[in-house]
């Protein structure tokens, strides 16, 4: 099973034809996904990637039946395209683009509030549901269907983690990039809860970094409402405060968003923190054993 | 991108909150010629750098006498500044700012920040001003206010009352009147100019009654540059170090931190994980960089050199987990920066990912001197041996 994207997943593109959408549209028609519309403004009526092109999602919805869409939209537009989705009726809506003003981002938030519709990022990897679907633009070769989800503010420390699962043979139900920015569509406990429901998933991998207060919000909803093993790694434990590393929302200020305060509150409620990032699948699949007697699949 | 205060302060001018009259010099001559455009004695006398707890650290003097000012004007630009914020090596001060003294009745804290759980903008006030905020806060949680706005609406006079009449005791009606006026032009910066932060600590009130921005801090969104070309201006390169100077030209996210064990990842999240895992195998990590998700040739290129002119470097650590970013595109990278640079510390590479077989193949039938490692467990293992 998997969370929020599976095989009716019907993908739209927007922003098919810059250099970004074309080539992940090019992978994840490769990896299976059902790639059925695209939307560049101006562009309707051609084809990119052998897809048809809209100037509009809402043309894509009524002709083509799209329920989610990945937006490679550049940073002034986006807070744009994503309205643009919400407003159509997409359910899912993946923003993969970095660099989104952070009150282009409140307005969002404000705009989507009420409405059926779930934000993934922006300036996140994707969500991939192995075997099923992968909408976003992570390596999909690295993955396995299986039964751990993932949930991370990380792009490529995601794939470190998940090539190291598959590696000891814990396959994926679903893997999402939340984001890196300080203000993003959906926190950690969204997803926990949606884990939570999914039969298929057995065990959730947490990855975290400074910065705000996710993790420690995440921290206090898993010890009173969430039953399945969680495995958690935050990453900064060097990082100086003050100082913006890379993600615009990984930075320490003001004595908040360490990430041993934020180790701490996971430790507290009772999660499993590993502080070894290179031995981390060996840990999901240590836990997964000792609580559930989980053997992996040969 | 951070503004000095002087900056912030002709921001808050042009917007209408009140500041004292002031003068910016880069030298001691300057004060003579400058010294009558502002009301005195006394005169107060700031250092201009982006660092909090500048009072303390000696940045901050009252002058009574012009010589006063021409003395702490030069002591000021003549050691480097050290607070809590600097770092033991303290930062030098290249301007310093010239005010007229105002009579203090009291000092407030008021500023406006993102709210990031919340999404929202938030406006916090406190009568407990000139003082660290997250210490009051954490101390004596019922002396801060916060006010949550809804942009769509907007910052409303009702939200100005709440915080404002909750003053005890309470400053005279005209002074109420201008401090909530405050409040509003704090909040349409924070949105006209695409802020972060916006802050005035001390805001004061005078004897007069006057409501006075003793100091500004402004912290602008880099995102949204974009759309204040007029502010790109007054970004100051000097605050930085010089080898991050260089990594911003070329778009890299590079930053120096104390250690000797050079790192060059790509993707923030496992940069910051393996200055961790560095720091795990004992050693410590030199510097952040991360060369981005769809680095090219060039922009790997560039990393390499920025790191190996770092002269602490004992060891290099390239961490690459190909996803966007092609193994093969990083190894021709490193190999034309050996080529312009010689490598005189070991190198240990660690490739992952897309096109990882041609990545190694490129590595291993070059010249170049390297150590292999097969996962993240052994390039610690490896670093902590560089010790």
């Amino acid at each position: 099973m998997s969370i929020l994207v599976d095989e009716n997943t019907r993908v739209v593109v927007q922003g098919i034809t810059g250099k970004e959408g074309s080539f992940h549209t090019q992978q994840m028609l490769a990896y299976g996904t059902k790639v059925v519309a695209g939307v560049t403004p101006g562009k309707g009526g051609q084809k990119a990637e052998s897809v048809p092109v809209f100037h509009t999602v809402q043309e894509a919805v009524a002709k083509e039946g799209v329920n989610t869409s990945c937006i490679f939209v550049p940073p002034p537009f986006a807070a744009d395209a994503v309205m643009e989705s919400a407003s159509a009726g997409i359910h899912v809506i993946v923003c993969i683009t970095e660099g989104i003003p952070i009150l282009d981002m409140v307005r969002v938030m404000e705009m989507i509030k009420g409405k059926d519709c779930v934000l993934i990022g922006p300036n996140c990897p994707g969500i991939i549901s192995p075997g099923k679907t992968k909408v976003g633009i992570m390596p999909g070769p690295i993955h396995r269907p299986g039964e751990v989800g993932v949930i991370s503010r990380s792009g490529t420390l995601t794939y470190e983690v998940v090539d190291q699962l598959t590696r000891v043979g814990l396959g994926q139900s679903t893997c999402i990039g939340i984001g890196g920015d300080p203000i993003i569509g959906t926190s950690f406990i969204d997803h926990l809860k949606r884990f939570h429901d999914d039969p298929g998933t057995a065990a959730v991998v947490l990855i975290g970094e400074i910065g705000g207060s996710a993790e420690e919000e995440a921290a206090e909803y898993i010890q009173t409402g969430f039953s399945k093993p969680v495995i958690a790694f935050i990453a900064g434990q060097t990082a100086p405060p003050g100082k913006r590393m890379g993600h615009a929302g990984a930075i320490i200020s003001g004595g908040k968003g360490k990430a041993e305060d934020k180790v701490q509150a996971l430790e507290n409620a009772g999660i499993r923190v590993d502080r070894d990032l290179g031995n981390l699948g060996q840990t999901v699949l240590d836990v997964l054993r000792i609580k559930k007697g989980y053997h992996p699949p040969e | 991108m951070k503004l000095h205060e002087y900056q912030a302060k002709e921001v808050f001018r042009k917007s209408g909150i009140p500041v004292p009259n002031g003068v910016v010099v880069a030298s001691t001559d300057e004060v003579d010629g400058v010294i009558r455009q502002i009301n005195g004695p006394p005169w107060v006398v700031k250092a201009q750098v982006h660092a909090g707890g500048r009072g303390k650290g000696g940045g901050v003097r009252v002058a009574h006498s012009p010589d006063n000012v021409k003395t702490a004007t030069m002591d000021i630009l003549s050691h480097p500044l050290v607070t809590k914020q600097t770092g033991p090596e303290g930062k030098k001060v290249l301007r310093v700012l010239i005010e007229e003294g105002a009579e203090i009745e009291g000092e407030y804290y008021l500023a406006m920040v993102m709210d990031r759980s919340k999404a929202r903008p938030v406006m916090i006030f406190s009568p407990a001003g000139g003082m660290d905020i997250e210490e009051v806060a954490e101390k004596t949680p019922g002396l801060v206010q916060r006010e949550h706005v809804n942009m769509q609406v907007g910052w409303m006079p009702y939200q100005g009352r709440t915080l404002a009449y909750r003053l005890n005791p309470q400053p005279g009606p005209d002074t109420l009147k201008e401090l909530m006026a405050v409040m509003d032009k704090l909040y349409h910066i924070f949105i006209d100019y695409d802020c972060s932060l916006v802050e005035i600590n001390p805001l004061v009130i005078t004897k007069q009654g006057r409501v006075l921005a003793v100091d500004a801090k402004m912290d602008l969104d880099d995102n949204a540059l974009f759309r204040h070309k007029d502010m790109r201006g007054l970004a100051d390169p000097m605050e930085k170090d010089p080898l991050e100077r260089e990594a911003d030209k070329y778009g890299i996210n590079y930053i120096r931190l104390e250690g000797n064990i050079g790192a060059m990842v790509n993707g923030a999240g496992l940069a910051m994980a393996t200055m961790d895992v560095i720091k795990m195998a004992g050693a410590e990590p030199a510097n952040f960089l991360d060369v981005g998700g769809g680095a090219s040739e060039e922009m790997i290129t560039k990393g390499f050199e920025i790191i190996t002119r770092d002269e602490r470097v004992k060891a290099i650590l390239i961490n690459i987990f190909g996803g966007i970013l092609r193994c093969d595109v990083l190894a021709r990278g490193v190999l034309a920066a050996a080529k312009k640079i010689e490598i005189r510390v070991p190198l240990i590479v660690r490739l992952e990912g897309t096109n990882v077989e041609e990545g190694r193949r490129i590595l291993e039938e070059s010249d170049l001197e390297f150590l292999v490692a097969k996962d993240m467990a052994e390039a610690a293992e490896l670093v902590a041996k560089q010790g």
